[in-house]
């Protein structure tokens, strides 16, 4: 019995599966936080149908990771028996939903990327991550179309839901830098033709941001301050917290089965 | 007397006729068969493989699902079934049978349109009620009671509905 943390070898194409599973991961925790809160019945099974789906997505990515890495490591390992320091998520992924605003407006930015993101995958070389690719682009254009509808309703709004949303842009927009920066790990699997230069998607994920926002009457701001860390671990404080209640009961009850 | 491939073939069919017997837990009315989720039965000697394709990531049917064809194979008398979980091809409703189409409709629930372009998912839909047959319907929730479903308003006869979305 030990609820130690795991050791993880992260050779570089570990790490990077390990980094798109814990995007996933977190955020589908995030918007399961909203389960039996959503201003109205038909959001509270929107938000959790996309939480459903992300965690699944999670789950996959794990389990290649684990399958990758081949020590003892599992799906359940890699989410329940890591500490902050060794999640890799972008820090856009762990901030809280504040109000709904900031929820759809942090599912916004994600949503645009992955879609870009996942579509891109699916000619990875590597035909595992190739095909969750492909299950993940079929829900990530859902996701993205529910976001965008959202940030229109908001932002062409009342006053109040303009200024919300306006607020939550502007708070936000620091923490999208990560998702296009990559490290030498990375670039030499870039250039095996297995992982995706998001680089090339800046562009387009630019456009459709700018399309939405437009027709929501809302500004993207111009600062180009990033802020970094979620890749090497280096996280908000936002994150021990959320995995202090994801990771309870494996914590608590060590190996714990239903 | 069989041959021993007549055996398998027999064999073979007894195995797939009893995974097809499964079916999906939130949609009780359709098989994994139906659904085009149960890809491929193999058999090496006595042991029995069952390869399934998921729907969505994350519907939680899959893991009941695979449970229910191990229990099944073994009450038709196959030991140590396995169920092994394949991604590629993705999943798409277009593998939802015709007659599980009829089934769908039969129950309440508008069957999904062909996704042959993207443009089904993005574009302008028309989903015909299943209580009524009209096509004056308005969407009123993009996800609906299970990951598969959408939930749809007829404005013909003032019915609710569920439309398995297509994908």
């Amino acid at each position: 019995m030990s609820c130690a943390n795991i050791q993880v070898s992260e050779t570089p194409l570990v790490l990077y599966t390990l980094r798109r599973a814990d995007d996933a991961l977190i955020l589908g925790h995030r918007l399961s936080e909203w389960c039996g809160h959503a201003p109205m019945l038909e959001e509270d099974m929107a938000l959790s149908n996309i939480a459903l789906d992300l965690i699944g997505q999670a789950r996959e990515l794990y389990s290649y990771a684990a399958k990758v890495e081949g020590k003892d490591n599992d799906e359940d390992k890699f989410a329940y028996l890591r500490d902050v320091r060794q999640y890799r998520n972008l820090l856009l992924v762990e901030q809280p939903n504040g109000d709904f605003a900031q929820t759809l407006v942090r599912q916004f930015f994600y949503s645009a990327f992955a879609d870009l993101y996942w579509r891109a995958m699916m000619s990875s070389r590597d035909t595992t991550l190739a095909a969750i690719a492909a299950k993940s682009e079929k829900e990530s254009a859902y996701h993205l179309r529910h976001a965008s509808e959202w940030i229109i309703r908001l932002g062409d709004g009342t006053d109040e839901s303009h200024r919300r949303a306006q607020g939550a842009i502007d708070h936000l927009w620091a923490f999208t830098g990560e998702m296009f920066s990559v490290d030498d790990g990375e670039r030499a699997l870039i250039q095996a033709g297995i992982a995706i230069d998001p680089a090339s998607l800046r562009a387009r994920w630019l456009t459709t941001l700018s399309d939405v926002a437009g027709e929501a009457t809302l500004e993207l701001p111009r600062n180009e301050w990033m802020q970094q860390g979620g890749r090497f671990g280096r996280h908000s404080e936002h994150l021990g917290h959320l995995l202090s209640e994801l990771q309870s009961m494996q914590r608590t009850f060590p190996g714990l089965t239903w | 007397m069989v041959s021993v491939l007549e055996r398998d073939s027999e064999l073979r069919q007894r195995a797939w006729n009893a995974a097809a017997s499964v079916v999906d837990p939130e949609i009780p009315v359709l098989t994994i068969a139906d659904l085009g989720v149960l890809r491929e039965v193999a058999l090496d000697g006595d042991d029995v493989e069952v390869a399934i394709t998921p729907t969505y990531s994350g519907c939680p049917a899959m893991n009941m699902i695979a449970l229910e064809i191990e229990l099944a194979l073994e009450r038709a008398g196959f030991r140590r079934p396995k169920v092994r979980t394949v991604l590629s091809p993705a999943w798409t409703t277009d593998w939802i049978s015709e007659e599980g189409r009829c089934k769908l409709r039969a129950c309440g629930i508008a069957p999904p349109q062909p996704s042959n372009s993207r443009r089904a998912v993005f574009g302008e839909q028309a989903v015909a009620c299943p209580q009524c047959g009209s096509d004056k319907t308005e969407l009123l929730s993009e996800f609906g009671s299970t990951p598969c479903k959408a939930l749809w308003r007829c404005k013909a006869c003032r019915e609710p509905f569920d439309y398995f979305k297509c994908h």
